[in-house]
């Protein structure tokens, strides 16, 4: 799968088009496909059998985005580093609109209506930043990061969007910024107390804000509640109580493609997104689930070996950050449907109905086969190609 | 550049130990995730199980066919009939207006009716099926199927409606059925009462033998989604109908009856085998119609019904009490014999009777003369009894009245029986806490007073006078199961042979000569040309009755009244007129059946209350069930 192309590691000779496509790993997309395709017959059982109304939306919409993914694998790496900032500052302004001027529904999350699809600034937030803290970091060397005050910029890169997100309010989201952004820290070499530090403040200064009269008794209310949803069993416990009647009566080798009672009679809310997966493991059961979770594993790990390969670190920290965003996606969503942490409204990438999550991943799988093309190329400070 | 270079290497070097720690990291997430789904999945998968199957499947009760009542001969009295109802499902309707309003073409809807539907179809989900009108013809209904492709959205149902084929003519015996109240849904454990039109029975057999009658609900189990929407039958359990039952009642003396006493504003007669205490018939009059019951009955219609004086929801042969009058004086008699008074004592009759200060009038003011007691039967003459009365006292005639069932609860299988009252010394210091005055006695000897007794308590008297002394006590269940009856029906054998005894009814302590005095006394009442009942006698050869005539006063006329002209009984508003009485047993010869005739506030029992007695026993001779064969008859006949 990591084979070496011809390619040598000295090789820097423009590549063209041909060489481009030849080199792609293929193997990546079809993993893909496969994901996809799992999701396809998801969204099949979820209509009843029917491929109307979500399959063959979401056919049409992967279709599109394995396009954009090869588009996007086609262009070189340096290009991406060049208008990373440019492209986060866009990313942060559209944010901001929407924080006035945008619409509100389904999961809180704001979007703009482009007429042909919705568009969610904080989903391509998520690239965007990825993108920006890869240059940041690119070419810190291990004595400039240990500087505290060099990490002020990166963490106002982290924080900005993830406090408007918070805002909308999509909490969802604004933790997946901010645990991917820790993690992009981290994989750069920012020291571990830090780290530390930060957790024993953030730690600190939750346990002060209870026990202060800052909160009202509503607000800790709605904080338990979010908590512990499982205690309003008619509002926000409903939801995770059906799933996991629904997982568990799936059993070890689930009750059969079309066959989930609990997700097919409306019981299991949100089958055809936030909660796919939940019909997934009620249908093929424990051995399903675990092999649907070891295909996103592998996904993960894929990126992993990119972002390893990569020989500048622009890309390694780029391909990193991609993957472990595609992590924190599936491990929020599925972890929630489980009943481990509170219903966020997080979609399964890939398998979930909905284009702007399938999106964001695929544009995240074009960068990292465009990384895995140009992972020798060599990158100065600045973005210039070195000789 | 060759710290660059080493710098490079050294970062390389950090950032893959810090991806290998994430990735540890992340391998323990993954881990929890599996571990969480092998919980939920394997260890806990039991419990979701049954949670995922309570979440889909719905429980729904299937109602039994209420069992039929039945006469003794197989015809029903209380059948179930198909109800035809149409119902609306409005998901279903391309358009809900013109639907209705295509419906209503066919069979017309009131603006009562529209604007229920219209409510109903606001309240509930577009596929729950409304109903839009009950109790359909059979003409609308097979319109409506008729027309159905046109109807999109509207069907026919059918359930099951009681029906009572004779209507007010067995109203009072069979009751109603009407929905549970609130206050029964909480305290019967049946499921069935949960139900919304199921209904329980009120009043008669409905109510006496409701659980039976109820059969078991069947169980239909249905999966339903979130919604509550049917999705599909999985299984179905068919529940038990109830059973039938048959009763003594003889429908068509039943219905003779009924009409018989229909003639009066207010009259019970109740006729019984006196071997079996097989009731042949009942009839109180008025009467009212089930149906009005079984539909709901309306404030108004409540209202009317409980505020006419005549109280048509009263069965009067049980739920009354009437001073039984002169029909008591063969209680009276029979103590006195028991007594050891002679049959022969005799008692001169002036007209009226002196005792201390009080001087009590006979009905015939001029006086019998010398009178002994079949001559004080045979003209009712109260003297004498005032005489007897005072010699035996009140409680030795007290005693003699219970051992013939009266001032008791005769144990009749239909609920609101009353007792009745039977005075003594006793009763007299315990209920009205006052001391027993010896002219009270006098008084109680001809039947009036405080002696309150039902028409079923004088004709369980009469049947025992007339069995020889055996205390048959009466009821009107026969038996479950319309099978035909056997042929050895120990019943019938009984009735045949003329034996009280081998049914297990105990002998009354009293000598049975003296019961045949007292007969005699009755047979001259109807049968000599001077007893009170002569002229209402039955002169057809075999079928001859022995009487009582018995007419107490409900209020004496007052000297203010006497000066405004009132003199006669007829002349008193009919609420204080007198009620006549009768009592008798037939063939005088051979006894078979008893009867008692109390027309409320009716007169003179001579006048009144004998000639329905005589018509009712003719009537019952001439269809005699002993010389019928019900099985000749196939078991069961049609319904008229």
């Amino acid at each position: 799968m990591f084979v070496m192309t011809p390619m040598g590691r000295n090789n820097q000779k423009k590549m063209t088009l041909g060489d481009k496509l030849l080199g792609l790993n293929w193997s990546l997309v079809l993993l893909v496909s496969i994901v996809a395709s799992i999701g396809f017959a998801m969204l099949y059982s979820a209509a009843h059998g029917h491929v109307d109304p979500w399959m063959s939306a979401q056919v049409k919409r992967f279709v599109l985005a394995l396009v954009g993914m090869f588009v996007l694998a086609m262009i070189d790496l340096r290009v991406y580093m060049r208008f990373a900032y440019a492209f986060y500052l866009m990313a942060f302004v559209l944010l901001v609109y929407v924080e006035f001027f945008g619409e509100i529904g389904m999961g809180a999350q704001r979007w703009i209506n482009l007429g042909f699809m919705q568009l969610q600034p904080s989903e391509m937030m998520k690239i965007a930043l990825v993108l920006a803290l890869a240059r940041f970091f690119h070419g810190l060397d291990w004595e400039t990061i240990g500087k505290p005050w060099v990490l002020i910029p990166p963490l106002a890169l982290v924080l900005a969007p993830a406090g408007l997100v918070m805002k909308q309010p999509d909490l969802g989201t604004a933790g997946t910024l901010i645990i991917c952004g820790g993690a992009m820290f981290f994989a750069t070499g920012v020291r571990w107390w830090k780290f530390a530090i930060v957790l024993a403040l953030g730690i600190v200064g939750a346990y002060y804000a209870w026990n202060s009269g800052l909160l009202h008794d509503y607000q800790k209310a709605r904080v338990l509640t979010f908590l512990n949803p499982e205690s309003d069993v008619r509002g926000a416990g409903y939801h995770i109580i059906q799933s996991k009647i629904a997982l568990g009566s799936g059993g070890v080798w689930g009750k059969g493609f079309l066959q989930g009672t609990q997700s097919h009679l409306d019981f299991l809310p949100e089958r055809q997104t936030d909660f796919i997966f939940t019909m997934f493991a009620e249908e093929w059961g424990l051995v399903g689930g675990v092999l649907l979770l070891s295909l996103y594993s592998l996904l993960v790990l894929y990126g992993i070996a990119i972002a390893l390969r990569c020989r500048s670190q622009f890309g390694k920290l780029m391909v990193y950050g991609l993957s472990f965003n595609l992590f924190t996606y599936f491990f929020i969503n599925t972890a929630m449907v489980m009943g481990l942490i509170p219903v966020v409204g997080v979609p399964l990438p890939l398998i979930s109905y909905g284009g702007t999550a399938m999106m964001t991943v695929m544009a995240g799988f074009g960068l990292m086969m465009s990384a895995y093309l140009h992972r020798d190329t060599k990158i100065s400070r600045h973005g210039q190609e070195e000789t | 550049m060759a710290g660059s270079k080493q710098q490079l290497q050294n970062q390389t070097k950090v950032f893959s130990r810090r991806v290998a720690i994430l990735g540890g990291l992340q391998t323990v997430l993954v881990g929890a995730l599996v571990s969480r789904l092998y919980y939920l999945q394997v260890v806990e998968a039991d419990k979701y199980r049954l949670l995922a199957e309570e979440n889909r499947i719905n429980l729904r009760l299937l109602p039994p066919s209420r069992g039929l009542i039945l006469d003794r001969f197989g015809v029903p009295l209380a059948a179930n009939f198909p109800n035809y109802r149409a119902i609306l499902v409005a998901e279903q309707t391309k358009d809900l207006e013109q639907t209705l309003g295509d419906f209503a073409r066919l069979v017309p809807l009131s603006e009562r009716e529209r604007t229920k539907v219209m409510r109903e179809l606001k309240r509930n989900r577009a596929f729950t099926p409304i109903p839009v009108k009950e109790d359909l013809t059979w003409e609308q209904m097979s319109q409506v199927e008729l027309n159905l492709p046109e109807l999109p959205g509207i069907s026919i149902e059918e359930d099951q409606k009681r029906y009572y084929p004779f209507g007010g003519l067995t109203a009072h015996i069979l009751g109603y059925v009407q929905v549970a109240s609130e206050k029964e849904v909480a305290e019967d454990p049946d499921p069935l009462l949960t139900l919304p039109s199921f209904r329980v029975g009120r009043n008669g057999l409905e109510k006496a033998f409701d659980k039976t009658l109820r059969g078991s609900a069947g169980r239909s189990e249905i999966e339903v989604n979130s919604v509550g929407r049917v999705i599909r039958e999985l299984a179905r359990v068919e529940g038990t109908p109830g059973a039938d039952l048959v009763t003594t009642i003889d429908i068509g003396l039943q219905e003779f009856a009924q009409q018989r006493v229909s003639a009066e504003q207010s009259c019970a007669a109740v006729v019984m085998d006196i071997f079996t205490g097989e009731l042949l018939t009942m009839a109180s009059t008025p009467t009212f119609d089930p149906a009005v019951f079984y539909r709901g009955v309306t404030a108004a219609e409540w209202q009317a019904l409980n505020a006419d004086i005549y109280r048509p929801l009263t069965n009067k042969t049980i739920a009354d009490g009437y001073a039984p009058g002169s029909t008591f004086k063969m209680m009276t008699a029979l103590a006195a014999l028991e007594a050891g008074i002679n049959p022969n004592f005799s008692v001169f009759c002036p007209g009226h009777y002196i005792f201390g200060p009080m001087r009590l009038h006979c009905w015939k003011k001029e006086g019998h003369g010398h009178v002994g007691m079949l001559d004080s039967l045979k003209h009712s003459c109260d003297v004498y009894y005032y005489d007897i009365a005072r010699r035996v006292g009140v409680d030795a005639i007290a005693a003699m009245a219970r051992k013939f069932g009266l001032g008791q609860l005769t144990g009749i299988d239909l609920p609101g029986e009353r007792p009745g009252v039977i005075p003594d010394q006793a009763w007299k210091l315990g209920t009205l806490g006052e001391k027993w005055y010896p002219g009270e006695t006098l008084v109680a000897g001809i039947g009036q007073g405080f002696i309150l007794t039902s028409p079923l308590q004088l004709c369980v008297m009469t049947a025992r006078i007339a069995n020889g002394g055996y205390a048959v006590t009466p009821h009107i269940f026969k038996r479950f199961g319309a099978s035909a009856p056997p042929s050895t029906d120990p019943v019938a054998a009984a009735a045949q042979a003329g034996r009280s005894d081998v049914l297990g009814y105990p002998a009354i302590d009293v000598n049975p000569e003296h019961l045949a005095i007292i007969r005699r006394g009755m047979d001259l009442v109807s049968n000599d040309p001077r007893g009170t009942a002569y002229r209402r006698r039955i002169d057809i050869p075999g079928m001859e009755m022995a009487g009582k005539t018995g007419t107490s006063q409900v209020r004496r006329i007052s000297m203010a009244e006497r000066s405004t002209g009132v003199r006669k009984n007829e002349d008193k508003p009919w609420q204080h007129r007198d009620h006549a009485l009768f009592v008798a047993y037939a063939p005088v010869h051979q006894p078979r059946y008893a009867i008692a005739v109390v027309v409320e506030h009716g007169g003179g029992g001579s006048t009144y209350a004998a000639p329905i007695a005589r018509d009712i026993l003719i009537e019952c001779q001439r269809r005699d069930p002993s010389r019928r064969n019900p099985n000749a008859e196939g078991g069961r006949r049609e319904m008229p």
